[in-house]
């Protein structure tokens, strides 16, 4: 690669878990509005292309990339939807950039979840639709099998898991964006009740609603306009299979080969000492650990005990989810990922507040589309 | 910086049809497959994938490009869906292009996949959901209604007839007659299109291209690897892609402002200044007859309104100055939205390198560009190549 791309501005809108008082286009202009201001550009006359991340179902729109320019200053300009997660249109962004006609390009993505009625027979729809969907099953249960399968696999117990929850949402107390911040225990997740088995309601991640806006640039554009860049190091990206019936249901796969793709991208070889925060997928409490281990931070079955001994907690040796991750936060369809660069971007601005982590310099960002996928995006930011 | 160059190396695609028996998937593979042999590759040496599909509300299919995945080879890849509705076609080639210019892959599959069939009666039914939920949506407007607006819009600002335009679906659902793939190939006249059922006046029935299922894949290179799979690699030399405003009613509908804005960036990538003397073939999207029209203005192929005399006059046809959908256009060969604009970068493939048998232009082309439009009449993406 020849020239490094840095994210020079941010802009969010408040997560909340309803937000009957402003439309998603209102949304999407309050968080293209600040991440402008953030990083002194004009959409006008300064980005040059514009990345907007969003699924038609989860809009409740066909065609869902019509709405999109006139929210975030895109008329008549270059601009396009992908339909993944925040952190793959940042990876557009960057490709545009490394083509060399591009210098600035802006990322936008954003959840009005709760604008959906029955969201988990609408993730349903994901599924093949000869031979899974038509059992009209709430999508959940896929979650609880996979569970079953990586404890059985791991020797992880679901009091590990739970663990997962109590930090998580500890965590969240400290971030004013959070919408699930709370100070719960283990006995509270074991207790609360089941959904399917072993997953319980409270291992489960809730929606919440928000806005997410990126400003990339090239390293000449990004050290002329802004003191404090967060450099993108590496990222991998991909998805393993869409088939129930064909995939690894223990070990998350696409983690594992994104990560290495990132790894390798970031010339990082051994990832638990190079990276000094992770904010890594935890939709449900297990798949936290999951990720970890496909991620290389620990080795396979150990995920669980690192976050009983607090190794992941916001003082530990290596922070996993400080922001209160999607337990903690809450889950924001496509534009989980964005949160979590978000989240990185922050700490390693130094602007985190109450929830700063001292001392942090790389940080790691990943995502996973949520069930049924299995398709994830990892990415490696830094501030040097 | 200089620019890292991309090939297209290898094209395929299925035959497009109604009603296809295959599943997405299984097209998919089909046209990848076609593809792959074609440049002698298999799935192995390709780095990275690029799956265009419009709403997944026709197949009611979520998160679509997961689920096509195997069926592009896309299995453990970096895949990525860019989307901006009947643009994806071309849009995907752009898509394509800045994997491999990025210098982050060498090789990229660019797989353009519709099912519309499965939308029962009809995908028309899709499109209700596009509009505006406060103020357009409740109109109940089917896609029709709107070009009915834009056509009308188009003829009374330069006096053109509706005779005038219907040559256009003479024109390429003759030229569709040498296409192997062709949904529907036939030999009309202008009093079939005029004599044709009304739909929203004054769209008539062939005035607009069918609904169909189908695939179409290339395969992109950067130059060394291009240069390796074959002699004769069709450069993308510029691509451009833009989006108006959703509100329609805010804008002048006799002109395709968005189709300029894109065709001059891709034009200054490939240091085209005067398009109308330097692309020799081109494949402006057509999923209505005046669209063609519409888009060749955009394109700057020709001034304003100029476009209905130009084609009378024959500059259009196969053997004209400037063959415009040589293939057969959407009109021809079919309407599988992305699908489609993959379609059209792959005939100007096969016309550069004299591979077009039937359909082949003469006078040995050497540029061309493609585009595609879509969403609320407001996305223009163009691809330039040349040999």
């Amino acid at each position: 690669m020849s020239a490094r791309v840095a994210i020079i501005g941010v802009g969010y809108t408040p997560f909340r878990t309803i937000t009957p008082d402003v439309s998603f286009k209102e949304m999407m202009f309050e968080a293209a509005f600040k991440a402008y201001e953030d990083a002194g550009v004009c959409p006008r006359n300064d980005i040059d292309s514009f990345i907007n991340c969003a699924e038609d179902f989860t809009e409740g729109r066909s065609i869902f990339d019509i709405h999109v320019p006139d929210n975030i200053g895109a008329v008549l300009r270059s601009i396009h939807t992908i339909c993944h997660d925040g952190i793959v249109g940042l990876i557009g962004g960057y490709m545009l950039i490394s083509t060399g006609q591009f210098s600035i390009v802006a990322i936008e993505s954003h959840s009005k979840l709760s604008n959906m009625l029955t969201l988990d027979y609408l993730v349903a729809h994901a599924l093949d639709p000869v031979c899974n969907k038509p059992l009209k099953q709430n999508a959940n249960y896929i979650a609880g099998m996979e569970m079953n399968r990586y404890l059985c696999e791991t020797g992880t117990t679901r009091e590990q898991c739970a663990a997962v929850c109590v930090k998580n949402k500890r965590n969240a107390i400290d971030n004013p964006l959070a919408s699930y911040g709370d100070r719960i225990t283990v006995e509270d997740v074991l207790k609360s009740e089941t959904t399917f088995y072993p997953l319980s309601c409270l291992d489960t991640s809730a929606p919440t609603d928000g806005g997410i806006v990126m400003v990339l640039a090239s390293e000449q554009k990004a050290k002329a306009l802004t003191k404090k860049p967060i450099w993108i190091r590496g990222f991998g990206w991909c998805s393993d299979t869409p088939s129930l019936e064909t995939r690894s249901w223990g070990e998350a796969t696409y983690a594992r080969l994104a990560a290495e793709m990132a790894y390798k991208m970031a010339d990082i070889k051994y990832p638990r000492k190079e990276i000094d925060m992770a904010e890594i997928d935890d939709a449900f409490s297990y798949k936290e650990l999951q990720h970890m281990e496909a991620l290389k931070l620990c080795h396979k079955g150990e995920a669980g005990a690192m976050v009983e001994e607090g190794a992941t907690e916001r003082e530990g040796e290596l922070p996993v989810n400080a922001s209160g991750g999607s337990l903690g936060v809450g889950w924001m369809s496509e534009a989980t990922g964005l949160q979590r660069v978000l989240e990185i971007v922050l700490q390693l601005r130094g602007e985190a507040g109450k929830r700063q982590v001292p001392n942090a310099s790389v940080g790691l960002a990943q995502s996973w589309r949520g069930i049924p996928t299995t398709s994830g995006a990892v990415m490696i930011l830094s501030n040097e | 910086m200089s620019m890292r160059k991309v090939a297209i190396v290898g094209a395929g695609m299925t035959k497009f049809m109604r009603r296809a028996l295959e599943t997405g998937q299984e097209l998919a593979w089909q046209a990848s497959k076609m593809a792959l042999d074609s440049c002698g590759l298999t799935i192995n040496d390709i780095d990275s994938v690029v799956i265009g599909t419009a709403p997944d509300a026709f197949d009611m299919v979520h998160m679509k490009s997961e689920y096509l995945t195997p069926g592009c080879g896309a299995w453990r890849k970096p895949s990525m869906r860019g989307f901006v509705g009947g643009g994806t076609g071309v849009f995907s080639v752009c898509q394509g292009w800045y994997f491999v210019a990025s210098g982050l892959f060498d090789t990229c599959l660019v797989v353009g996949e519709e099912k519309m069939s499965s939308c029962m009666p009809h995908p028309q039914a899709a499109f209700v959901t596009c509009w505006d939920q406060f103020t357009e949506s409740p109109l109940g407007a089917s896609l029709l209604w709107f070009f009915a607006w834009e056509m009308n819009r188009y003829m009374n600002a330069h006096g053109i007839t509706e005779r005038e335009i219907a040559l256009v679906s003479v024109k390429n659902k003759k030229n569709a007659l040498g296409h192997p793939c062709a949904q529907l190939a036939a030999e009309i006249t202008v009093d079939d299109v005029m004599n044709s059922e009304i739909m929203a006046w004054p769209v008539k029935r062939l005035d607009v291209s069918p609904t169909s299922d189908g695939a179409a894949v290339l395969v992109l290179a950067s130059e060394n690897v291009a240069r390796r799979i074959t002699d004769k690699p069709v450069w993308i030399e510029g691509v451009g892609w833009c989006l108006d405003s959703m509100y329609v009613g805010q804008r002048d509908l006799y002109y395709p402002k968005y189709v300029e804005v894109a065709a001059r960036m891709a034009y200054d990538m490939a240091g085209i200044t005067e398009p109308s003397k330097e692309i020799h073939i081109a494949e402006p999207y057509d999923p209505f007859d005046y669209k063609e029209l519409h888009h060749i203005e955009g394109l700057l192929l020709c001034g304003k309104g100029e476009a209905p005399k130009l084609l009378a006059d024959g500059y259009f046809n196969r053997d004209g100055n400037l063959p415009t959908s040589p293939s057969g256009g959407l009109l021809g060969v079919g309407n599988a939205i992305a699908a489609s604009g993959v379609m059209k970068t792959a005939e100007l493939f096969w016309q550069l390198r004299g591979e077009a048998g039937k359909r082949q232009v003469p006078g040995k082309p050497k540029k061309g560009v493609a585009q595609a439009w879509g969403d609320e009449m407001q996305v223009g993406t163009v691809v330039v190549v040349g040999i």
